[in-house]
């Protein structure tokens, strides 16, 4: 039988933003709450906690997960990027990241890093983007503020940026 | 953290698992893709003393085709690796068709075919679907393995035929009928909601165009996935004319269903929808079925 019945401490090893971590948790500490509170990296919003709202949302082994449902312990060996790994550098923006500022796609910026996460692994999979695949991949994360037009537009600026068709700006 | 506290295991292989399933019975759940169990747990709804993580079992995620042209689909298989198989595309394009239609691409990344089938939710696409296709599943237990035709695998709300010292394993498809149409259609008010009502339906045709097999599936109606098996009586033996789907239909909708109201849609509503969803879905996997024969299909 597998060592790891125990309902104080599972001791995980696992990749976030390429670093390597271990620690030991309790098996119900939630992955996003292991990010934020065991790592200090905040920039992982939880909003529903019950993997309704999307604001949650990391990348997984290289895709789009909601990390208030799933355990920290479900990541042991695992790569799990967050909002703090999308950047290329310190003090540089990735392109959404850019592309959102430029087209005023956040307000108050709470729901903004589960749309990033989400988004750009569905970038990397689409490159020419339709409206209708757009709105589709962001169906699943909730902004109140800004009605989604601008967070669309963005998209389609990042995507463009992308395909080279147009200069992005380098954002220091 | 939200879920309350409980014993962890990650067995590496299915015996492990076996294992403990046969110690701690109905204390252990087991967890897949988690995208249903966990926010049940985060809402202390579930308190399950021990959690059983199929995750670290290999050889439970695999899209095969069969010696007869059907797939074995491995229960851990992620509904984003089904939505992506071109197997499943060419030989269950219903299962392929329905995969946008559950939940967000964030769920489907880690929700599993066995995990959706086993958690029998009444208002899930995939158990209409595995329904409506005829499926078999697999059983595993430390006493082997056995095999359970779908439409004995549902038993009640939330509710399957599985022990509490089975697995979930595996998912067969049989091989299309020749001269075969599918349909699926459901009405949500969001993009990735579930479905106030869902219908499936799936028809074969003989050589002359009269239809020998039809399922009529809906989901969100009742306590499982629901079978109208008077109407797809009505259409067995007959040509598929728009009179005739019309009739069965109605039957279905106002004869067989009891739908339930809540807040999302009323029981009238709601038998509204399965009127028009059977009819369309019928209507349209009628009009495959003519195609998929005019090809020789």
């Amino acid at each position: 039988m597998t060592e790891m019945l125990n309902e104080y401490g599972v001791t995980v090893t696992l990749t976030v933003n390429g670093q390597t971590v271990t620690r030991t948790v309790e098996p119900r500490l939630l992955l996003s709450d292991f990010l934020r509170h065991d790592l200090g990296l905040t920039g992982t919003h939880v909003g529903c906690e019950h993997g309704s709202c999307g604001a949650c949302t990391v990348i997984v082994e290289g895709e789009a997960a909601r990390s208030c449902i799933m355990l920290a312990v479900q990541a042991d060996g695992l790569e799990v990027m967050t909002v703090e790994g999308l950047a290329p550098a310190a003090g540089e923006l990735h392109p959404l990241q850019t592309a959102f500022r430029e087209k005023h796609g956040l307000q108050c910026g709470y729901c903004t890093p589960g749309f990033l996460m989400t988004l750009a692994p569905f970038l990397r999979d689409h490159p020419e983007p339709s409206e209708a695949e757009i709105r589709e991949a962001i169906s699943g994360n909730i902004c109140r503020c800004t009605g989604y037009q601008n967070i669309v537009d963005a998209v389609k600026l990042a995507a463009a940026w992308q395909r080279g068709e147009v200069m992005a700006p380098t954002v220091k | 953290m939200k879920p309350a506290p409980f014993r962890f295991m990650a067995p590496h292989s299915l015996d492990e698992a076996l294992a403990g399933l046969a110690s701690y019975g109905y204390e252990a759940k087991l967890l897949a893709g988690g995208q249903s169990l966990i926010p049940t747990m985060n809402f202390r709804l579930a308190q399950p003393g021990v959690l059983i993580d199929l995750n670290r079992i290999p050889d439970l995620s695999y899209i095969h085709e069969t010696a007869a042209g059907g797939l074995r689909i491995g229960a851990m298989t992620r509904q984003r690796a089904v939505e992506r198989s071109a197997l499943v595309g060419t030989h269950a394009p219903l299962l392929h068709a329905a995969m946008p239609l559950i939940a967000h691409v964030q769920i489907r990344n880690r929700g599993t075919i066995g995990g959706s089938l086993a958690h029998a939710d009444p208002a899930a696409e995939l158990p209409a679907v595995v329904t409506a296709l005829g499926g078999t599943l697999r059983a595993t237990s430390a006493d082997g393995v056995r095999s359970i035709g779908i439409d004995d695998f549902w038993v009640g709300l939330f509710a399957t035929e599985l022990a509490a010292e089975e697995v979930l394993t595996e998912i067969e498809l049989p091989p299309l009928p020749p001269r075969f149409g599918w349909s699926i259609q459901e009405l949500a008010r969001r993009q990735g909601d579930y479905a106030m009502v869902g219908a499936v339906a799936t028809l074969a045709l003989d050589g002359s165009g009269v239809c020998k097999q039809a399922r009529l599936v809906y989901f969100s109606v009742g306590e499982g996935p629901v079978r109208a098996p008077e109407a797809e009586r009505m259409l067995i033996g007959e040509r598929i004319t728009p009179h005739v789907i019309a009739a069965a239909a109605q039957h279905a909708a106002t004869v067989e269903l009891d739908p339930p109201g809540d807040i999302h849609a009323s029981a009238a509503y709601r038998r509204r929808l399965a009127k028009v969803l059977g009819e369309r879905t019928l209507a349209e996997a009628a009009g495959r079925a003519a195609l998929a024969a005019e090809e020789g299909a």
